[in-house]
């Protein structure tokens, strides 16, 4: 322990993962979430950092929305999300008065936050810890990155919805981490299809096939599609662990195997 | 100026910068000067700018990917389906411009003129501007932070040759934060005539939503209305409707009830939508008959409710039609 003060509060962090998009509601906090409940489940010790400042959502699928941050001599102590401690979690949600209080900031202070995030939340000993981010290549981003880069962060997934639209955007998040010198880990795509209840027919709601595609010519690795699912969407709402309770649900198999990818690279 | 935290003595007091609670705000020695009183000039440029523009509607959402910039188009579209109404459009949406995309405008470029920048025009009476334009390869990133993307939609609101315009559209990126602020303020003393704000049934989203429609009520912003897009789902094969996004929390309609502010519609889920928008087509042109266009038709022209309806109530003075 006496050589983990020195370096910061990140010192017993092992591997740091940025989740990134260029384009909003593709699913970020979902995959932050999950890859962090599929790093759980393989055992390791997972805290998440969301840096979403204006729209934080993990606290709400996690289910702790309206718990305080205390205090510590090491700093802020983040939320713990469960009985274990396997999963801890920071956002700017437990720091906002009332739930449905605007963070109305401009960038300046949003670096700043962010800036102490980094620094001042004690995490302890950690596997893995994954910063969920807001759409766009702007300050949150640049800050992040910045203030991560002593600690060499692992890499970035990158999120992706399958239509042309939002592949555009991708594509300059890509950009983004090219110029910042992110390693890009690899693209996942969400919502991919949408599997009918009432007949099992999937429809591709959102199009597909637009990440694996769009892998191939950034020269990234792909990690999967991810398909849409009623189930998933309401577990998460109702902040239940997803991969606990529908390991039988189609979206199960992309996540875990998305996971373990990345396990397989983090040898420890 | 609104945006500050609930301590902050505010911009223009004469506690400005010297308040216990300035203290680390970055900002505390621009406020101390006593520069953060001074107005922008470029608002007087801007409210002269936009005297030729009857009408200014903010398409808002706290959360990303919930249709802003589809809905944008399609109000857009709806509008100057009519040949007389000229209808500007304008993506402030930096980081993420999707418009030109969805308008089928991708590889455009803007023009300078004497009296400004052009917009790109779709139809004669279609104007679009995003930053999209300016880009030179569709990998480009904007790689901007806050003060520079100011700057930027300074310039789009100025700087722009839009002419006379009966509907201003702006398309936000998701977020309260630097492009909000700059569009509200910048558009201060011009008259918005309000903000349309976007979102998708589930509490996930709504939360969000809530935020955004706070951040209205903090800048004075008047909403006309929540769109829940993304409804609901019928499935091609079977016709079964299904939900993707459940409404856990009772969805748009309870928000609205709580907050007080009207619903304008609900649009269900069409695949169809999302792959007019990949081709840049109008969803009215591909589908004119489907649930969903019927459902946007609905929120831009129905009688009393619609988006238009809204605004012609909302002439300003001095333009105020002879009522019998």
């Amino acid at each position: 322990m006496e050589a983990a003060v020195e370096p910061g509060n990140l010192a017993g962090v092992r591997h740091i993962i940025l989740v990134l998009s260029g384009k909003g509601g593709v699913g970020k906090s979902t995959i932050s979430t999950e890859l962090a409940l599929a790093l759980r489940h393989a055992g390791k010790k997972v805290g998440i950092l969301d840096v979403d400042l204006c729209g934080p959502s993990i606290p709400h699928m996690l289910k702790v929305q309206g718990q305080a941050v205390h205090q510590c001599d090491g700093g802020w102590v983040p939320v713990f999300v469960d009985q274990a401690q396997s999963i801890s979690l920071m956002s700017v949600g437990f720091l906002l008065e009332k739930p449905d209080e605007a963070v109305v900031w401009r960038g300046p202070k949003k670096n700043a936050l962010i800036k102490q995030f980094v620094s001042d939340v004690a995490w302890g000993q950690l596997d893995y810890l994954v910063v969920d981010t807001p759409p766009g290549t702007s300050d949150e981003h640049m800050a992040a990155v910045d203030a991560l880069r002593p600690f060499s962060p692992l890499g970035a997934l990158v999120v992706t919805t399958p239509q042309a639209v939002s592949v555009g955007d991708v594509r300059r998040e890509l950009t983004f981490c090219r110029k910042v010198g992110l390693r890009v880990i690899g693209i996942v795509e969400n919502m991919s299809g949408f599997v009918c209840p009432h007949c099992a027919e999937c429809t591709n709601v959102f199009s597909r096939g637009g990440g694996e595609e769009l892998a191939r010519h950034a020269g990234v690795p792909f990690l999967g599609s991810v398909p849409l699912d009623p189930k998933l969407t309401r577990s998460l709402e109702e902040g239940r662990d997803f991969i606990q309770e529908f390991p039988s649900s189609p979206a199960f198999p992309a996540l875990s195997s998305i996971a373990e990818k990345i396990l397989n690279e983090t040898p420890i | 100026m609104e945006e500050v935290p609930h301590d902050c003595p505010g911009t223009g007091s004469a506690q400005a910068g010297r308040g216990a609670s300035c203290q680390g705000c970055p900002n505390q020695r621009l406020c101390a000067s006593g520069a953060g009183a001074a107005p922008d000039p470029a608002i007087e440029e801007i409210k002269e700018k936009m005297k030729s523009v009857k009408h200014k509607i903010l398409v808002l959402s706290g959360k990303g990917g919930v249709g802003k910039s589809t809905f944008s188009a399609h109000l857009a579209h709806g509008l100057a389906a009519d040949e007389n109404t000229q209808v500007a459009l304008l993506d402030i949406d930096i980081c993420g411009p999707s418009i030109p995309k969805i308008m089928g405008l991708e590889g455009e470029q803007v023009h300078q003129s004497g009296s400004g920048w052009s917009p790109v025009f779709l139809e004669d009476n279609l104007g679009v501007m995003s930053v999209g334009f300016l880009l030179s390869s569709p990998d480009d990133a904007v790689i901007w932070r806050g003060p520079k993307k100011n700057g930027m939609i300074k310039q789009f609101l100025r700087d722009v040759d839009w002419g006379e315009v009966d509907y201003l559209i702006v398309d936000t990126p998701p977020g309260t934060s630097d492009e909000h602020l700059s569009a509200v303020q910048y558009l201060a003393a011009a008259h918005i005539d309000g903000a349309v704000i976007i979102t998708t049934p589930q509490e996930v989203s709504l939360q969000d939503v809530r935020k955004e429609i706070s951040f209205c009520r903090k800048v004075k912003l008047p909403v006309l209305g929540v769109v829940e897009n993304m409804s609901s789902f019928v499935c091609p094969r079977c016709q079964k409707e299904s939900q993707i996004f459940p409404p856990t929390t009772g969805g748009a309609e309870v928000m609205c009830q709580d907050l007080q502010v009207p619903l304008l519609g609900r649009v269900p889920l069409d695949p169809r939508i999302g792959k007019s928008c990949d081709k840049g087509q109008s969803f009215f042109v591909e589908a004119p008959d489907s649930p969903a266009a019927l459902a946007y038709r609905s929120i831009i022209q129905s009688k009393c409710s619609g988006i238009q309806d809204f605004c012609s109530l909302r002439q300003p003075k001095g333009e105020d039609r002879v009522s019998a």
